[in-house]
């Protein structure tokens, strides 16, 4: 008999003699225990009959990495502790980041306005209401120079959440940098750029899915060549958690849109042992602790194992899935809002178990509004706690070897790999998201997810059960209503001001390369200097590529 | 916001489309006082996925541009809750948007053996209040598909390739209901093969009808379609084939009245059930 | 009687997951749903509930513009002549704001964590009135 074999026979008397007398007497909980993607969850794990070691687990920093992308992890340097923030006003911002350089911070990141994410000028009809509210408001590059004034572009790196006018708004950056007297080889930063979550989840698109993966490309080429340090993409799968989908979802169609950008990036003419370093991830971190570290672990083998098998890269450095963490948005509740520190603790902790680059913490206070300083304080102590009390950065990947946590991790890979089978046969993700099949999946997933915390299977504490009456009082950061007048005015005065003939010339040059195949960053680089606004310049684009219609799947 | 567009109250006309959906006997009173007029049904149907609606959309625009234009779109009702997700108002962005085109979705309700009464009585409705062009869209699959045939003056049967259609076609009862046969979606691989199927097997049955090719995403190929569609109606008025066609319609809903009725108040009368049915069955042969 | 319900994304504010979640939820529970899609003009809604004569339309607005919409779409309404047609929001709203939503002519305002039954309750429960 083998070891295997006798521990088997071994787990099978255990269960006779001491679990099935005890549950005629106490029966379990739940009729079955699951995870998020309904695998079921058994009472004991045990040893693999296989010794995988070697094959499936490995050593950190090296293929296939599931241990973590560096040998020494957090024992050489902590995760990045990078909180987002978004403020109205390019000028309240640029005090923001005046503030935080002063106190040695030198990683900036910038959060826009729906007009801004969407192409919309700020006296755009559909901009109405809508002007600085969830971000800053840039209409042209006078209010990106407003946004970066006294800050050497040089010395800081920038992270930008947009998408659909990521060109506009990195060309604006180049263009501002330009002005300090720095050549863009020397900016450095992270622009999302990633549209086809935007399709599945998050809704800031634009133009339909063809012509935004030539405009990605696009700006893949020209920083290639031109800015070598800029991170060009962060495929994020944040949002797709946050849409409903469950954690196998969330790695599957994050990976499944990094392979279609990784396929068009290579049919543009491009290295992907070269880009295939400049990509970066984005993930979700989640209620379900065990679940989230499989999930981590799971996508670091499965993303290292599609760089190698199906693009043939060999640079290990370009098979790595290097991804930032945020914990869940949706996960937290108005209801007794402080239960959400515990539940922000749980989800970091399980990220950094995951061995995730670098970490943003929600604030307590976020399910009804943009947080306040102290919550967002309370949020970074959570990091550093960890970080210094716990012990858990002490050594990489504690939980490799835990039975369960191996076996999660295998099953979440294969699972990940059917969905991506799947989205193959339906043609590739472009195909799959205007067949409506990846939102589709979601809203299911959502919809049951509801259905069960309704039916009290997933219980939620302070919503479902253990909920009080409680008054809704605290303080709310409120938007100055005067933001968008004075963005309105201050784009009517520009308009005044520039050489509209020069504008109007180069735009119709943008249309023109647009209808063809050069390369579109130049053209945007020379019609945002002549000042055209970012909503004149989606416009012309929206003329060549026209606009997106959703996927109906209801 | 007027509702008063082209002189025609939308306002009261989408009260007086709930009253005719929910109560029959409201419904024949309400239209019994309107003046009977000359109004033309267009139909569409085919697999769902042929781009139905995103080519009712163009139609429907380029239609109001000359005639007052009306759009019903039929979704079917979960056989399980009752509900339904009426979801073509949001795939016809443009005549959903524009002020000339009166846009209103309907449930099947139930009515599993093709188009419910209160269809046929909105439609009625809809024409005798002004509207010069009702395009119906239709559910796309099982009877409703066929039954579109007496509801409507003329019907566009959209096919599209890569669906399975050159199968579906074959099936009895399909080709025998289209008087336009579109194949949309045009750009895609397999369309020339699709349209040339279409005519072959036209041909073999004697019949002489027109295979259109469109792109409703582009818009290319729905004006020659809109042409046709007036084109086709006006052979069909002078020729009499028209006040034919409209006689059986009305020899259908007052049929289906009847049967709707019986259901309601003659559950146990089987053998009259029996006959109506049949009669309804035949009268589109 | 079936109860026609208009579920709307006014502005443009791309989360639809609780729209959507909604719509399901209401279709389940026998009611005829039409979801209008992402990035709706207030116009547009209004000219939706107009012409689909619905019983209830449904607002779900997440970008923190709830106030300029449900203000605008309410004084549509009126304009339309369906202002007494019942107005519920779902959102991301700020306590203050409910109220003073309600004081305008909101008919309920739904915030995180509202479960489908209470909407769907709600709905019934106007719609009888």
């Amino acid at each position: 008999m083998s070891y295997h074999e006798r521990l088997e026979k071994l787990k099978e008397e255990w269960k006779n003699k001491k679990v099935v007398p005890l549950l005629k007497r106490f029966p379990e909980r739940k009729k079955e225990f699951k995870t998020s993607f309904d695998e079921p969850v058994e009472i004991l794990y045990t040893p693999a009959e296989k010794d995988e070691y070697e094959e499936k687990i490995g050593f950190p920093g090296q293929y296939p990495f599931t241990r973590g992308v560096q040998p020494t992890m957090y024992r050489g340097r902590l995760w990045t502790m990078r909180q987002y923030a978004g403020f109205g006003t390019a000028e309240e911002s640029n005090r923001r980041y005046r503030y935080l350089l002063s106190q040695g911070q030198t990683g900036l990141s910038v959060a826009f306005d729906l007009p801004t994410q969407i192409g919309y000028d700020s006296d755009d009809p559909m901009s109405e209401g809508e002007v600085g509210r969830v971000g800053v408001a840039i209409d042209s590059l006078e209010d990106m120079e407003t946004l970066f004034e006294g800050i050497p572009l040089e010395r800081v790196s920038t992270s930008m959440t947009i998408n659909s006018t990521a060109a506009i708004l990195l060309a604006m950056y180049i263009a501002v940098g330009e002005k300090q007297g720095v050549d863009a080889s020397k900016l450095t930063g992270t622009i999302q750029n990633d549209i086809l979550k935007e399709y599945i989840a998050r809704g800031t698109y634009i133009f339909p899915p063809d012509s935004s993966m030539r405009l990605i490309t696009d700006i893949f080429e020209y920083c290639s060549k031109n800015l070598p340090d800029f991170n060009t993409i962060s495929i994020s799968g944040y949002h797709i958690r946050e849409a409903g989908a469950n954690s196998v979802q969330e790695i599957a169609f994050t990976l499944a849109d990094g392979i279609a950008y990784v396929q068009a990036a290579i049919d543009a003419g491009l290295d992907p042992n070269v880009f295939g370093k400049r990509l970066s991830f984005f993930f979700n971190s989640h209620n379900g602790f065990l679940e989230e570290i499989a999930k981590f672990r799971a996508a670091r083998r499965l993303w290292a194992k599609i760089m190698k098998e199906r693009f043939d890269v060999t640079d290990e450095k370009a098979m790595m899935l290097r991804f930032h963490t945020q914990t869940g948005g949706s996960t937290l509740t108005a209801q007794q809002p402080m239960n959400n520190i515990v539940r922000v603790a749980f989800q970091a902790l399980a990220a950094v178990l995951g061995g995730t680059q670098s970490l943003h913490t929600n604030s307590f206070d976020e399910a009804l509004g943009l947080p306040t300083e102290d919550s967002v304080t309370i949020a970074l102590r959570t990091q550093q706690i960890i970080a210094s009390e716990t012990g858990v950065a002490d050594t990489v990947d504690p939980l490799g070897g835990a039975y369960f946590i191996e076996e999660l991790t295998n099953t979440m890979e294969e699972k990940a790999l059917d969905y991506i089978k799947k989205i193959d046969d339906l043609g590739g993700m472009v195909e799959a998201v205007r067949a409506g099949f990846v939102q589709k999946e979601i809203l299911d997933s959502a919809y049951k997810y509801q259905v069960a915390i309704e039916n009290k299977d997933q219980i939620i504490v302070g919503l479902n059960e253990f909920a009080a009456d409680e008054k809704q009082d605290r303080d709310l950061l409120r938007l100055d209503p005067a933001i968008e007048d004075r963005q309105k005015k201050k784009i009517g005065t520009l308009r005044k001001n520039r050489d509209n003939d020069e504008v109007r010339r180069l735009l119709d040059d943008l249309k023109k390369a647009a209808q063809g195949s050069e390369n579109l960053m130049p053209f945007i680089l020379k019609a945002v200097k002549a000042y055209a606004t970012l909503g004149e310049i989606a416009n012309a684009l929206r003329d060549v590529f026209g606009e997106y219609t959703e996927a109906v799947i209801l | 916001m007027s509702s008063m567009k082209s002189g025609v109250d939308q306002l009261m006309i989408s009260r007086s489309l709930s009253i005719i959906e929910n109560d029959a006997d409201s419904a024949r009173k309400i239209i019994k006082g309107l003046p009977v007029r000359n109004y033309c049904v267009i139909g569409v149907t085919g697999s769902p996925g042929a781009g139905k609606s995103s080519l009712t959309d163009r139609l429907a625009c380029i239609s109001a541009e000359e005639k007052t234009t009306a759009v019903v779109a039929i979704d079917p009702s979960s056989p399980f809750t009752g509900g339904a997700f009426l979801g073509d108002r949001i795939r016809m962005r443009r005549a959903a948007g524009d002020p000339r085109v009166f846009v209103r979705s309907m449930a099947s309700r139930g009515n599993v053996g093709g188009l419910s009464p209160s269809i046929y009585n909105s439609v009625e409705f809809l024409g005798r209040s002004g509207y010069d062009r009702i395009y119906v869209e239709t559910v796309g699959a099982g009877q409703s598909e066929t039954d579109i045939v007496n509801l409507a003056d003329i019907v566009l049967l959209v096919m599209a390739p890569g669906l399975g259609d050159d199968v579906q076609t074959m099936k009895a009862g399909i080709m025998e209901i289209g008087d336009i046969f579109v194949i949309n979606k045009s750009d895609l691989p397999g369309a020339d093969q699709l349209a040339s199927r279409t005519r072959a097997i036209l041909e073999l049955s004697g019949k002489k009808f027109p295979v259109m090719r469109t792109d409703s995403i582009k818009g290319s190929g729905v004006k020659e379609l809109q042409e046709e569609i007036e084109e086709i109606l006006l052979t069909y008025f002078s020729s009499g084939r028209l006040a034919s066609k409209r006689a059986k319609r009305n020899l259908y809903n007052n049929l289906n009245s009847a049967y709707q009725i019986i259901k309601e108040h003659y559950a146990e009368n089987d053998k009259l059930e029996e006959l109506i049915r049949y009669l309804l069955e035949n009268i589109g042969r | 009687m079936k109860i026609k319900v208009l579920v709307a994304k006014p502005g443009l504010d791309g989360h639809d997951r609780g729209a959507k979640v909604v719509a399901m939820a209401l279709r389940d529970a026998g009611m005829e749903v039409i979801y209008t899609g992402l990035r709706q003009s207030p116009e547009s809604v209004v000219k939706a509930a107009l012409q689909e004569d619905v019983d209830v339309v449904g607002l779900s607005i997440l970008s923190g513009a709830h106030m300029k919409i449900c203000s605008k779409v309410l004084r549509l309404m009126k304009e339309a002549g369906i202002g007494e047609k019942p107005l519920f929001v779902g959102g991301i709203i700020p306590s203050e704001d409910a109220d003073e939503l309600r004081k305008a002519g909101i008919f309920e305002v739904f915030g995180p964590g509202t479960s489908l039954k209470s909407i769907i309750d709600k709905i019934e429960e106007t719609v009888k009135k």
